[in-house]
């Protein structure tokens, strides 16, 4: 195994012991780029001067970026064709925030384009592929950010979320995802899909690598109007938990053996003193229309821009998935159905917030499976325009809702890694990250690697 | 047969603060080589996020209190999509749903009210060049403009006269202007324009309840200069009657104006109107104002010109006419009452705004205390007897004989010569009244 097994804190301790160098450490994740990503297609532009970054840098970690967040002068497409050849004149304020803190960019990872699925099948270059098995899905959007954390091409990945976006890759790909808060991490610099959900996160092989990045790229920031100076809330001890498994997220058209390792799961944080309890909360699938409507609405205004100035290609070179979520933002939009559809999806995701805020005052942290299912076969998304929002059904919810959520390893399925999410309050990204990192300590989950 | 124009205005102000709208460019953009202002957000480059500028909401606020209006303490941007090449985004964010102020008025004159509808904030887009480079006919675009903050003030349709409207645009000018907010000037595009009209057959009353106004309504578009859209609206006075006249229906429609032609042209049908598909701005939080910082508004606003005005009239003794011309800007008028308060007790506040306007002094150039020496001074006489004074008029009626004759078959305007002969016997300080009274006395009797 080389170094780019290792996880964050490793790969940092290990610098800091000069035990290798940074040169070392950035060849070993190319070289199992190389290797191994003509199977697996995680990674779209490399970054031709990673290793002389290496030279310039001692303690340099080897990170890969999903293609929507723009890096100065590294092509930057969102894995979309009116994007090829385009190279951005400034780092997104996340990536700057990154190099900040020694990353330094092996390149950028495939995903749904424009972040339109929850599959990386529609992505203008070819779908990435699941390393635990090459004939299935990753997940997405943030597939390739997952995969390459998953096959250790990369000691870590950003990614960024609308509605299951870094949850669903980092469960069917057995790694750590972590959604902050809306408002939590900075946009500037994201190729926005839905500007009222989109959260960046990080992607990592354990919680408290999750943590590590976690507070490098959080915070205010002057570009974003939305971030928000807030503090972090007290941090409870596991034995003071209670958590809540909400019945409607077990659901009975899920697998019913994912639904049985998460509950399995759960009894996990049990024995180590927190209290579970069952509890009901507003049924998942009334946000799937919620996050349609608004998630489509808003695509259709942000991808507007591409119109007029051509950063890359004509607008004819939007792909089919595109182009349907134009059109249905652009219908729920128009005047005469704004009210209808707009407006009413808004006024439902009040309603959204509102359960949460209720079942917050009851337990501190929501327990659920992320993902239904675990990773499906490539090609099951042909001809269903709606699979990423009835895949991500148990995300969107608290998407729509802002909240903070992470997914971890909690078991496999068929020999498919299975993930649990844990939503939390909002701005209680320490409470999840606790309680995640005491899972983590007590089970080995996350010390399982793919096959390749 | 008569009709009565019903006008309605929307007039654009950019506002003059150091940075644009929703990035740190320089908003400055007059004479500005093209595209050196720019930056990701007012390019519109994927990625990029607009942070509103705090002064421009402040000066709005500033401005929808001086116009009296309601101001919201919740109030938010939205989007207003369409493409053109000169808004990068595809879509302008301007404020729908809920602008900064609404429901205000203007005073144009003593009892007669413009009620503003509502007073909002939004970006201004980029500027098209037709023009030739080569043999090639080219659309070039400057993004310097391109996100400069804009306020809209839109009026109720309670114009009824193109006089009414002149008087508005000058007053609202003024108070602009004297909230140093922008210099709302319309040569350099800073202060635009748009009117709608309809003629109505009836006696139309302000406020005209909205089912009694004329079933369509024209809009007049980027039309670049006041003049122009006077001369827009006069025309379409015209145009408008003459198919009434005719028994013709007028179409609702968007026209703007050539100045070849000295006319306006169709430019869209109402059919043609666009649907903006306007939603709230997700990239920027609603705006929330507690009642305190609301109320902290209205202590920050200046005496305004009108206002002023009246106080001057009331205070000084000045006519109206005065008190109008000394508030035209804020410096005259300090001008004035500094001149007033540091004056002597012979030179009335009167005369000193009557110097100033009929002399044209440049206040720049000359102190108060300057200008009082020089009122002092013109009003300082040579005195001299009776008998000296009859003796020189003497003198110069017996000297100027063919003036005499000509004064008495009724040429009185010569009168004004005989004076200039005495000032220059007595000296330039000479009494011109005393010698005016002396002059005509002899001219009468011998």
């Amino acid at each position: 195994m080389g170094l780019n097994s290792l996880t964050l804190r490793e790969a940092q301790e290990g610098l800091k012991a000069k035990k290798f160098t940074s040169q070392e450490l950035v060849k070993d994740c190319l070289d199992r780029i190389e290797e191994t990503d003509g199977k697996i297609r995680a990674f779209l532009a490399k970054n031709p001067l990673a290793l002389k970054e290496a030279t310039e840098n001692p303690q340099g970690i080897p990170v890969a970026i999903k293609d929507n967040f723009n890096t100065s002068g590294l092509e930057t497409t969102a894995s979309s064709n009116i994007l090829k050849g385009y190279l951005p004149p400034y780092d997104a304020t996340v990536v700057r925030k990154v190099k900040e803190n020694n990353g330094i960019i092996l390149g950028k990872t495939n995903m749904d384009a424009f972040a339109h699925g929850s599959s990386t099948e529609t992505s203008d270059f070819g779908p990435t592929k699941n390393p635990w098995d090459l004939q299935r899905l990753p997940g997405g959007s943030s597939g390739g950010s997952a995969a390459a954390v998953a096959a250790d091409q990369a000691i870590f990945a950003i990614g960024s979320e609308t509605a299951g976006s870094i949850r669903g890759p980092a469960a069917w790909c057995g790694i750590v995802g972590l959604k902050p808060t809306y408002g939590r991490v900075s946009r500037y610099g994201l190729i926005a899909m839905a500007s009222s959900t989109d959260s960046p996160g990080p992607l990592t092989k354990t919680v408290g690598d999750a943590r590590t990045v976690y507070h490098w790229i959080k915070g205010q920031d002057p570009h974003d109007a939305t971030t928000v100076d807030q503090g972090e809330g007290t941090v409870k001890e596991i034995r003071d938990l209670k958590i809540g498994l909400p019945k409607e997220y077990f659901r009975p058209e899920g697998q019913k053996e994912v639904n049985e390792t998460v509950w399995q799961a759960a009894k996990v944080f049990e024995r180590l003193g927190a209290r579970l309890v069952e509890i009901s909360l507003f049924d998942p699938q009334y946000a799937i229309s919620v996050y349609t409507i608004v998630q489509r609405s808003e695509v259709s205004s942000n991808l507007g821009r591409f119109t007029g100035i051509r950063f890359g290609h004509g607008r004819e070179t939007f792909n089919a998935e595109n182009k349907r979520r134009i059109m249905l933002g652009t219908y729920a939009l128009s005047a005469g159905y704004y009210d209808a559809y707009y407006k009413k999806a808004q006024q439902v995701r009040t309603v959204i917030i509102d359960d949460f805020k209720k079942t917050f005052e009851k337990v501190d942290l929501i327990l659920a499976p992320t993902m239904p299912s675990v990773a499906p076969r490539l090609g099951v998304t042909q001809g269903q325009s709606m699979y990423g929002e009835l895949a991500d059904i148990l995300t969107e919810p608290s998407s729509v809702a802002g909240l903070p959520a992470i997914s971890l390893p909690c078991g496999f399925v068929a020999g498919l890694p299975v993930g649990l999410q844990l939503i939390g309050p909002l701005w209680q990204e320490e409470m999840i990250l606790k309680a995640a990192e005491e899972f983590e300590r007590n089970t080995a989950w996350h010390k399982e690697k793919p096959k390749l | 047969m008569k009709y009565t124009p019903v006008i309605g205005l929307e007039t654009h102000v950019e506002l003059a603060t150091a940075s644009k709208m929703f990035c740190g460019c320089s908003a400055e953009h007059f004479q500005a080589p093209p595209n050196t202002h720019t930056c990701p957000v007012c390019l519109g480059l994927p990625g990029a996020l607009p942070v509103p500028n705090k002064r421009a909401v402040d000066w709005t606020l500033l401005l929808a209190e001086a116009l009296q209006c309601q101001l919201n303490t919740q109030s938010h941007f939205d989007r207003k999509n369409y493409f053109y090449p000169d808004l990068p985004k595809s879509y302008q964010i301007t404020q729908y749903e809920k602008p900064l102020g609404e429901n205000g008025q203007l005073e144009i004159a003593p009892g007669k009210i413009i009620r503003i509808r509502r007073v909002h904030l939004e970006e201004d887009t980029g500027k098209l060049q037709h023009t030739q480079i080569g043999s090639d006919r080219v659309v070039l675009v400057d993004f310097n403009r391109s996100g400069v903050p804009l306020v809209e003030i839109v009026t109720e349709p309670d114009f009824r006269s193109l006089e009414e409207v002149d008087l508005y645009v000058k007053k609202l000018q003024r108070i602009i202007r004297r909230l140093e907010i922008s210099n709302a000037d319309m040569e350099k595009g800073s202060m635009r324009l748009e009117p709608s009209i309809s003629l109505s057959g009836d006696e139309v009353p302000v406020p005209l309840p909205n089912d009694q106004l004329p079933p369509y309504r024209v809009e007049l578009k980027n039309i670049n200069s006041f003049r122009f859209a006077r001369k827009a609206l006069e025309y379409e006075i015209q145009r408008q009657s003459e198919l009434l006249t005719m028994g013709q229906k007028v179409l609702q429609q968007t026209r703007g104006w050539s100045e070849d032609k000295n006319a306006t042209f169709a430019q869209r049908e109402k059919e043609g109107e666009h649907d903006y598909r306007y939603f709230p701005e997700p990239d920027i939080p609603p705006l929330e104002f507690t009642p305190e910082e609301l109320e902290a508004i209205k202590h920050k606003i200046p005496e305004l010109p009108y206002p002023r005005a009246v106080r001057l009239i009331n205070q000084y003794g000045l006519s109206d006419y005065q008190a109008d011309l000394l508030t035209e800007n804020k410096d005259l008028a300090d001008y004035f009452e500094k001149a007033v308060t540091t004056a002597a007790k012979n030179v009335s506040p009167k005369e000193i705004a009557n110097w100033l306007i009929n002399k044209k002094i440049d206040i720049a150039k000359l102190s108060p205390q300057a200008l009082l020496a020089e009122i002092a001074s013109a009003k300082e006489t040579t005195t001299i007897s009776d008998e000296e004074m009859e003796r020189m008029v003497r003198e110069v009626l017996a000297e100027n004989s063919q003036a005499v004759a000509d004064y008495r078959k009724g040429k009185t305007q010569i009168l004004g010569f005989l004076i200039g002969c005495m000032v220059k016997k007595i000296g330039p300080k000479a009494d011109r009244n005393a010698i005016s009274q002396k002059l005509q006395e002899k001219l009468r009797v011998s």
